[in-house]
This record gives structure tokens, C-alpha cells and sequence, in this order.
């Protein structure tokens, strides 16, 4: 097998405070990317620093508090089918020593403020994807992380529960002061919370600045297809839209374009 | 009827006797099979080539210890153990004698299981625990054995029906049991209807305890 770079030649520097977007393409290397952030990937090369502290060499006890002080939440939820909500919420905090009443009240104020506190008791499989996801955000914030890492978040959810989500970050974000940073392919998604975006490409940055201004003036070829790409799948989904209701039994394919 | 009462009369207390004494050699030797096959089938999972940690050596010895456990039939394993089997428990005849070679038949097994049902467990849900801080011992006892237990208890159920037929062998030291009834009455004195009592009983102990290994695994899963 020879040398690939997943990524290669990335610098980013991210702000207290910001929602910063990490968009590209499936297997641009962005999973890989928010990774290197908890060291769940190790670089090969180069530095991480988090308040001017380098993580990459960290090992051990230190390799965990790190990764304790950072909360993730996935595409797929990964809410422990075998645990109640509660118990899902409270698991980052039973990881450290601490009283049980305490990590369970902790557990209790979080449910109460992603708005399923009533599904305390309830497993991840009697809920729908958007619940799932409110647990997994009230787990990831459980240890009171000053960053919180999201991948692919929403891509499971329909739009309308994408929205409720993406409300409830941004909400996260400015009431808890929280630094998030969100992957996703979707452009949609990054003009609607991020206050700057990276478009990333075969493992390379190319391109960053503040949301608004990538999109009105994109600088890169990539970014100008992803922003194509994005314009044909909505107007196609909205052509397909109207011409049914209009009334047209035509046998129109439905789908993403791709 | 009258044949079933005087049949009863004559060889009830034996038969009795022989579900207890398997119960007992299949239960405790079950027991003890995963006392060494927990172990056996974590160190598997954690040191397999995309496990927690990654160890080419121990993996390869470990699964080789496994296959060549496996590949020895019982019966051969009894009788090669015998002198293991004394220094252990003391004697080894009866049913002490017979649930050492058990054990060390079973637990094998029981690691090439429990490492399968490790297995099933969403890879997510592993990468969750690290993003939290997990050490791989409580990423092991909180995501692995906690998430794959329903899994486990159909494991159980299954070493536990496996040594259920290994026993029969256990009458050759003299461990009793129904399978020793069975080939003791029916193979060598051709008295058939101690024989048939003996394989209904059988049939009837291992439906018994699959549907309550079933049924127990069914209740302990919280994936609807």
C-alpha cells in the first residue's frame, strides 16, 4: 500500500465563540479532520494547539481529560441502545468519580434543556431520530465542554427536525458560550449556523472565511461545484415539488442529483 | 399404567438422580467456562488488528490457543486431562472429576462466542465512549459486555446445551448423569425403556433451558 495523506497542509485556526463550518464532499477527509480536535486520529504531523496548550503528543490520563473536555455528537446519534436515556446521558460523567445523585440531577437539568426531560426513563429505540439527537447533544454537553465537535449531525434527520436541531446548537452556542464545530456536506446547513466555513477538498483547506462572504464570492472551483451542486438538488426537489402538485403523473424520477 | 408406576418405582430415584448430577456437572462447568472464556474472548476483541489495542502477538497465540482447544475431541481431552483434573479438584472421577476436563473444553468456546458477541457491537458507539474519555478497560465492561449482553445470554444458553451433550461422554469416569444412563441402560444392557426415559428427559432439560435462555435475552434487550 502506498503513502495516502488523508489530509495534508491543513491550518485553521478556530475562535472562542465561533460555529465554524467544515465543508466538502464525502471522503474530502473532513470526518478525519474533526478527529485530529479529540485525537480520536493522531497526526502524523504538525500541531494542535486548544488555549495555546499542544495536544498532539498527549498520552495516557492526559489523552482523556482531554477528550473528556470536549463533547462529540454523531451522524448516527451512537446513543448505547442498552442504556436509558438518562443513563445514556449520564455516561460521560460515571467515566470520572463523582456521586451518582449528582451526575443523575446534571443529567436531569440537560434533558430538561435540549426538551425531552420526559423521556428520562425511555430507551433510544422508543424515540425518533430527532429525540435521539437531543439526547446525544445533552450527553456531549454532560462534562461541560468548552467545544463541542459535530459530525454530520443532521445528515440522518428530515428537514424540519434539521432545523429544530441546528436552533438548538446555535441556542447552545450562545447561551453556554460554546465553541462548535460542525462538518457536514451540506451547504444549507453551514449558511444557516456557521459564522465562518472551510471548504475542504482531497484532504486540503481551500478555502475559509466568514460564511457569508464564501458563499456571495467564492475564490475556489470547488466551492463555486459544491455551491452548483446545492442550487440544482434544491431547484430540482422544488421542480419535483410543483409538478406534482400541479397535478403531473409523468413518471418523474425523484432523487438527489449527484 | 401399571407399567409406568412399577417402571418409576424401579428407576425413578436413578433417573432423578441423573438430571441432578447433569445439572450440576453442565451449570458449574458452564460457570467456570466463562470465569476463563470472558477473559479469553476481550483480550481477543481488544487486541484484534482494529481493536482498542492492537496486538499482532497476543491476538495470533490466543487465537491459536483457541483452534487447537477446539480441534481436541472430549473424550480424548477427559482422559489426557486426568492427572490435571486430580491435582485440581482431587480425584478425578464422579462428578467433580468430569467438570474440570468440561471447563477446559468449553472455554474455547465460550471465548470465540463471547468475542463474536463483542463483535456485533456498533463500532459508533465505541468511538462515542472514546470521545468521552473511556479507558479501554471501562470502553470494555461499559460498551462492550454492557451493549452485547442480550447476545451473551443466548451464548450462555448455547455452551450451556453444548456441554449438555458433552456430559453424556462424562460417564466414562464415572461422573453419572442422563447421558450416562442412556449408553449404560440402553447401549450396553439393551434395556430401551430406561434408555427412552432417559433421552426424553434430555430433550425435555434442553427445551427448558433454550426457551429460558430465549426469553431472558428477550427481556434484558432494550433494541425494540
Amino acid at each position: 500500500m502506498g503513502r495516502h495523506h488523508a489530509l495534508r497542509d491543513v491550518s485553521l485556526s478556530i475562535n472562542d465563540g465561533d460555529i465554524f463550518g467544515i465543508i466538502g464532499a464525502s471522503g474530502a477527509g473532513k470526518s478525519t479532520l474533526v478527529r485530529c480536535i479529540n485525537l480520536l486520529e493522531r497526526p502524523t504531523s504538525g500541531s494542535i494547539t486548544i488555549d495555546g496548550n499542544e495536544i498532539t503528543h498527549l498520552d495516557g490520563k492526559d489523552l482523556l481529560d482531554l477528550r473528556a473536555s470536549i463533547g462529540m455528537i454523531f451522524q448516527n446519534f451512537s446513543l448505547f441502545q442498552q442504556r436509558t436515556v438518562l443513563q445514556n446521558v449520564t455516561f460521560p460523567l460515571e467515566l470520572r468519580k463523582g456521586k451518582r445523585e449528582d451526575a443523575e440531577a446534571r443529567a436531569l437539568e440537560l434533558l430538561e434543556m435540549v426538551g425531552i426531560e420526559d423521556k428520562a426513563n425511555r430507551y433510544p429505540s422508543e424515540l425518533s431520530g430527532g429525540q435521539q439527537q437531543r439526547v446525544a447533544i445533552a450527553r456531549a454537553l454532560a462534562n461541560r465542554p468548552k467545544i463541542m465537535l459535530c459530525d454530520e449531525a443532521t445528515s440522518a434527520l428530515d428537514t424540519r427536525t434539521t432545523v429544530s436541531i441546528l436552533e438548538l446548537l446555535q441556542n447552545i452556542n450562545k447561551t453556554l458560550g460554546v465553541t462548535m464545530v460542525v462538518i457536514t456536506h451540506s451547504l444549507a446547513v453551514a449558511q444557516r449556523i456557521c459564522n465562518r466555513v472551510a471548504v475542504i477538498d482531497e484532504g486540503k483547506i481551500v478555502e475559509e472565511g466568514n460564511t457569508a462572504e464564501v458563499f456571495a464570492n467564492p475564490q475556489s472551483d470547488v466551492t463555486r461545484e459544491l455551491i452548483m451542486h446545492d442550487m440544482l438538488s434544491s431547484s430540482s426537489a422544488s421542480f419535483f415539488e410543483a409538478a406534482k402538485a400541479a397535478g403531473y403523473s409523468a413518471p418523474v424520477v425523484e432523487g438527489e442529483v449527484k | 399404567m401399571e407399567f409406568l408406576t412399577s417402571f418409576f418405582e424401579q428407576y425413578g430415584l436413578l433417573l432423578a438422580q441423573g438430571c441432578w448430577d447433569t445439572i450440576v456437572m453442565t451449570g458449574v462447568a458452564t460457570f467456570f467456562a466463562y470465569v476463563l472464556g470472558v477473559p479469553i474472548g476481550v483480550a481477543l476483541i481488544v487486541t484484534a488488528p482494529n481493536g482498542l489495542k492492537p496486538h499482532a502477538g497476543i491476538n495470533a497465540v490466543l487465537g491459536w490457543i483457541v483452534n487447537i482447544g477446539r480441534s481436541i475431541p472430549f473424550i480424548i481431552l477427559l482422559v489426557a486431562l486426568i492427572p490435571f483434573t486430580r491435582w485440581i479438584v482431587g480425584t478425578s472421577l464422579g462428578v467433580p472429576g468430569a467438570i474440570v476436563p468440561l471447563v477446559i473444553a468449553a472455554a474455547p468456546f465460550v471465548g470465540r462466542m463471547v468475542e463474536q458477541s463483542l463483535a456485533e457491537v456498533d463500532s459508533g458507539l465505541v468511538e462515542a465512549a472514546q470521545s468521552f474519555g473511556a479507558s479501554v478497560w471501562q470502553i470494555v465492561v461499559k460498551v462492550f459486555l454492557r451493549e452485547s449482553l442480550p447476545s451473551l445470554i443466548r451464548g450462555v444458553s448455547i455452551t450451556f446445551i453444548t456441554l449438555f451433550g458433552y456430559s453424556a461422554m462424562a460417564g466414562t469416569v464415572g461422573a453419572g448423569g442422563l447421558g450416562d444412563i442412556a449408553i449404560r441402560y440402553g447401549y450396553q444392557r439393551y434395556q430401551d425403556d430406561v434408555m427412552v426415559a432417559a433421552v426424553l428427559l434430555c430433550i425435555v432439560l434442553v427445551q427448558i433451558f433454550q426457551s429460558a435462555g430465549d426469553i431472558t435475552a428477550r427481556k434484558v434487550d432494550k433494541r425494540k
